[in-house]
């Protein structure tokens, strides 16, 4: 088990990365609650007072994106197998989502995102101020934060794809049956507090709470 | 062996380097704790500290960055440490080189995020970082570092439980990130300030990057620290080679990079991940040699630089003036007292807010009123500001008690205000500033009283500061007040205090403050003298000013006094002041002195958006729009003409939400807009409670509500939606925060007679906290509905736990809370 592969940090500019410099307005219109049935409000619309919203967002975004620091640490895995269960680096409490999810890989990389702690203060700030900002904050850092696992998932499988291997959707702690309680192991294998300042709280969540753990298995 | 704090005042000191690759390379598995290989593996410990005592080392750290109460059990925790101990005192007994050698107890962050990020109290992280501080100072080592810190609270909690808890020296060592900023924010200065207050005897940076990213970091410490700066490096930046860990910056880079460094004044030297006892040997080998040539060209002095400082930045008290916001006080404001009896914090935060916004540099924050728990509530509105401002506080009160806990929890070096020239209350005060750190407000007066003439002033500052060195508080760290007394009583008044800060500022060398504003106490028009006396006391000397920076007069002052004096490149400051600079006109109806945003014309107020459209009247137009300024512009023109507060709230306000609330539950309108219309009708809301404490006697209750999010959970957004839509219907709403124990549920509801309580939960791991609090609930108070919501809550789920009534979003809550209070149900 070569779970003795570094731990590695990448750091993104987001203005050498075009991936990250778009914000992606449907899912900020997702996150915030502008919602008809499934499908988010379009930005565009003519309404008027959705134009209000859409200038929150951008005020909110203005105001947001300069103190975000995007960064993830990594390391490559082995995944060896015990009949159907997966063997890793940490108890996966036999999960059956998980096991499924990582079926026939021979690989994977397990990875912690966050665009940082800075954000967080803004919303405790706007909680007490404006509410309305505060939501729109939450919506704006959801959507960063995926779209930082996008980015790094979309460069890992550029890389995977080089070796002739493909990958499987990254999948979290908390996910099906797979326990929150796994994020200990995630923030222990990553050394998430040291090196991009992930930690848990009592209750597993992490903070900055714009911060996602993931594995990705390959195969 | 020498006293360390004395050996570094003549030498470089040098640290170790790297254990943590060096211990994987041993065996080490991914996840395992090092620690234990204390008691496991003591002999290989020793073996990697004897090489670093064998390279040059001087100091050798503990295995013990991770030995906290967090993650060992008590018994397992003293052998971790004292195991740890013993191993570092064999190497140093093994190794056979003669110089000197210290063993530090090493004291890395426990883990764990405090408030207002995460959910540990300060005092309980105190806690953790004394056990191990104890048990470690019991055994004996020379001293303690505490490194790797990347939060500034996180730091100060382990320097004061260090100080607490022991009389070893304390060097520390905090984790810069790329954009020279510890991860929560905070500048090298802003540690520097905090750090030396707390009597740090070494600081510095240490590991997250190579020697030569952190060059600005270095050169900012260099520039800043009076005691001797630190750097401990990683080895550049790992990669992977082959599956192995590598660091782009060999040992002899390395060193070349730390001798520059070392010349430029960093006296303590040493390595941290990925570097081994080479980098450390060659590191030793280029600057040993010419140490004594080196020491002696960059002496450790003290710099005499007078500053305080956030969790973000240091403001130092210089040439430019520094502005303290003085609205944070009750003293003539029946609003704010209101606020205060209430312990509406929001009120309290938005009057920060506000000052910041207006230029303000520093906050004055004084709650003193004799009915309310001055010391819960000053600690309290402390805790509250610092998580959402990053100014620094002046912490303002004359009950030593609530000094003390303020300045504990306090985030950064705070400015104290005050202390005078009576013995009594120096004896008191000056403990706690060098407890605390801080820069503390000496007013010149004693126990006489305040002296007429400037020259018995200056002879109290004196005194003052010969008292203060005795605790080791030297004259940088005082802020002298001289004393503004109003010129209607005596028209002297203003020269002594003139003359004597002249004095205090140019013979004894000190910064100096005012109250600027009593000058003009019982005059009309008073703004005119105040600055005009703002300006004649700049001109003298003065520092910092206690002031409201929403006063255009005093703002005024401010920016022309900077560009005539040079402290203004090109004028850009005052530029900018002068494209909003509103000349003094008719009084607008305000008195002198009133609401916020004086300055400037209303931002959303355009043609169109004046008139009704289809709303019914402006004011109905602009809650339903959203738009925050208008709102409160036109609820105080209708109370300039005349309408009654409640006319207002019943036909105008009410009506408004009503329409936003039924295009929200018919899906025609969206959470965002619902909650910038709440807040639209808040900011006249404001407008209409102020016109009440200033007319009492009408009240618009529509009822009380209580409402918290339940004990275990941290999530408050959807607790706070409801609380805003609540009060926009005109319910006295009692905001118990996050976190809420049931018990204390249970007394608000009983002390307010609320009749409905609300209860959010996020998380399914926080509902059984929800039904105990429910349970509580109908056991004391039968008669009490509950309300309940949050994420993870469907109507079974309510039904389960016994609710009254599951709302499935904040409108819900109001049409249910509306039903109990006119008695439908």
């Amino acid at each position: 088990m070569s779970v003795t592969s570094p731990i590695l940090v990448r750091t993104y500019d987001p203005k050498e990365c075009p991936q990250l410099s778009a914000i992606n307005m449907d899912e900020v219109m997702r996150y915030g609650g502008m919602m008809i049935s499934r499908t988010p409000v379009p930005p565009d619309t003519r309404d008027e007072s959705v134009g209000e919203v859409r200038a929150l967002i951008d005020e909110c975004a203005s105001e947001v994106l300069p103190m975000l620091a995007y960064k993830v640490c990594y390391r490559h895995i082995d995944v060896t197998w015990d009949g159907d269960s997966p063997v890793l680096p940490f108890d996966s409490h036999r999960s059956r989502n998980l096991a499924h999810n990582l079926e026939g890989c021979t690989a994977g990389v397990m990875f912690a995102a966050t665009i940082g702690v800075g954000i967080d203060r803004l919303i405790t700030r706007y909680n007490h101020s404006s509410p309305s900002k505060a939501l729109i904050l939450q919506a704006l850092g959801a959507e960063r934060v995926e779209a930082l696992c996008d980015l790094f998932n979309a460069q890992i499988e550029e890389e995977a794809v080089a070796k002739g291997m493909s990958l499987r959707p990254r999948f979290s702690p908390g996910y099906g049956d797979l326990p929150l309680t796994v994020q200990k192991d995630f923030m222990t294998l990553l050394d998430c507090a040291h090196l991009i300042g992930i930690n848990l709280n009592e209750s597993l969540l992490m903070s900055p709470s714009k911060s996602v753990t993931a594995i990705i298995g390959m195969k | 062996m020498s006293d360390i704090r004395e050996y570094m005042k003549n030498n470089i000191l040098y640290l170790d380097g790297g254990m943590g690759t060096l211990l994987q390379k041993r065996g080490l598995k991914p996840g395992e704790l090092p620690e234990r290989w204390n008691i496991t593996h003591p002999e290989i410990i020793t073996e990697l500290q004897k090489a670093y005592y064998d390279a040059g080392s001087n100091v050798v750290y503990t295995n013990t960055f991770g030995a906290n109460s967090l993650k060992f059990e008590p018994d397992e925790l003293r052998a971790i440490v004292q195991g740890a101990i013993d191993a570092a005192r064999a190497a140093r007994d093994q190794s056979e080189t003669p110089h000197e050698k210290f063993i530090a107890l090493d004291i890395g962050p426990m883990g764990r995020l405090l408030k207002p990020y995460g959910d540990m109290d300060f005092d309980e992280a105190v806690e953790v970082y004394a056990q191990t501080i104890r048990i470690g100072a019991e055994y004996g080592v020379d001293l303690i570092d505490i490194e790797t810190m990347n939060d500034s609270y996180d730091t100060k909690a382990a320097l004061l439980a260090a100080k607490e808890n022991s009389d070893l020296p304390v060097i520390v060592t905090n984790a810069y990130g790329e954009d020279g900023k510890l991860m929560t924010g905070a500048s090298p200065a802003a540690m520097i300030a905090m750090l030396e207050g707390m009597g740090a005897d070494a600081v510095g940076a240490n590991c997250s990057l190579g020697p030569e990213q952190l060059r600005g970091v270095v050169e900012e410490y260099i520039k800043y620290a009076s005691v001797p700066v630190i750097l401990k490096p990683n080895a550049g930046l790992p990669r992977s080679e082959n599956g192995e860990t590598v660091y782009d910056v060999t040992p002899d880079e390395f060193a070349s990079i730390m001798r520059e460094y070392a010349c430029m004044g960093v006296r303590v030297l040493g390595g941290c991940c990925g570097t081994t006892p080479d980098y450390i040997r060659a590191t030793v080998e280029k600057t040993a040699p010419d140490m004594a040539e080196i020491t002696a060209r960059t002496p450790v002095t003290d710099k005499n630089i007078t500053f305080i400082s956030s969790y973000t930045h240091a403001v130092e008290f210089k040439d430019s003036p520094i502005l303290i916001g003085e609205r944070i006080n009750p003293t003539g404001k029946k609003r704010f007292k209101q606020a205060l009896r209430d312990q509406d914090i929001d009120y309290i935060l938005g009057e920060g807010l506000r000052q910041q916004d207006a230029g303000a540099h520093v906050l004055d924050v004084n709650v003193g009123l004799p009915e309310i728990d001055e010391p819960e509530l000053l600690d309290r509105v402390t805790c509250e500001l610092q998580a959402i401002i990053d100014l620094p506080l002046q912490i303002d009160t004359t009950d030593p008690v609530a000094m003390e806990r303020a300045l504990r929890h306090y985030n950064g070096k705070a400015l104290i205000n005050s202390v005078n020239g009576k013995q009594e209350i120096m004896d008191v005060i000056f403990p706690l500033v060098a407890k605390y750190g801080g820069l503390c407000v000496a007013l010149t007066l004693d126990e006489d009283g305040i002296p007429e003439s400037a020259e018995r002033r200056v002879e109290i500052a004196e005194h003052i500061i010969e008292e203060a060195a005795k605790y080791g508080i030297g004259r940088k760290d005082l802020l002298f007040d001289t004393l503004a007394m109003t010129i209607s009583a005596d028209t002297k008044a203003a020269l002594a205090t003139l003359k004597s800060l002249h004095e205090i500022r140019t013979r004894l060398g000190c910064h100096t403050s005012l109250g600027v504003s009593n000058i003009s106490f019982g005059l009309p028009a008073r703004e005119l003298v105040t600055s005009t006396f703002f300006a004649l006391a700049l001109e003298e000397g003065l520092s910092a000013a206690i002031m409201n920076p929403h006063s255009q007069e005093m703002m005024k002052v401010y920016y022309t006094y900077r560009a005539l004096h040079d402290l203004d490149e090109n004028c850009m400051d005052y530029i900018t002041f002068a494209d909003n600079y509103v000349p003094a006109g008719p009084a607008p109806g305000q008195a002198a002195g009133g609401n916020a945003g004086a300055a400037g014309p209303a931002t959303d107020a355009g043609t169109k958006s004046q008139t009704g459209d289809d709303y019914g009247s402006p004011l109905k137009r602009a809650i339903v729009k959203g738009l925050k300024e208008q709102a409160a512009n036109l609820t105080r023109d209708l109370l300039a003409e005349g309408r009654q507060s409640l006319d207002i709230v019943n036909e105008e306000i009410i009506p408004a939400l009503d329409i936003v609330g039924q295009g929200f539950e018919a899906k025609k309108m969206y959470l965002p807009q619902l909650l910038m219309s709440a807040e639209a009708s808040q900011s006249a809301f404001e407008i209409i409670k102020a016109d009440m404490a200033a007319h009492p006697g009408e009240a618009v209750s529509r009822g009380k509500f209580v409402i918290a999010t339940v004990h275990g959970d941290i999530h408050d957004i959807g607790k706070n939606i409801v609380k805003l839509i609540m009060e926009n219907y005109g319910f006295e709403v009692y905001d118990l925060g996050k976190d809420v124990p049931p018990e204390d549920v249970v007394a608000k509801a009983e002390e307010t007679g609320a009749p409905i309580v609300g209860l959010s939960a996020l998380m399914t791991t926080t509902v059984p906290a929800m039904e105990e609090t429910i349970r509580q609930l109908r056991a004391k108070l039968p008669e009490v509905k509950t309300v309940v919501g949050g994420a993870v809550l469907t109507q079974e789920y309510a039904d389960e736990i016994g609710a009254d009534f599951y709302a499935r979003d904040a409108m819900a809550t109001v049409r249910y809370a509306l039903d109990v209070v006119e008695g439908k149900i």
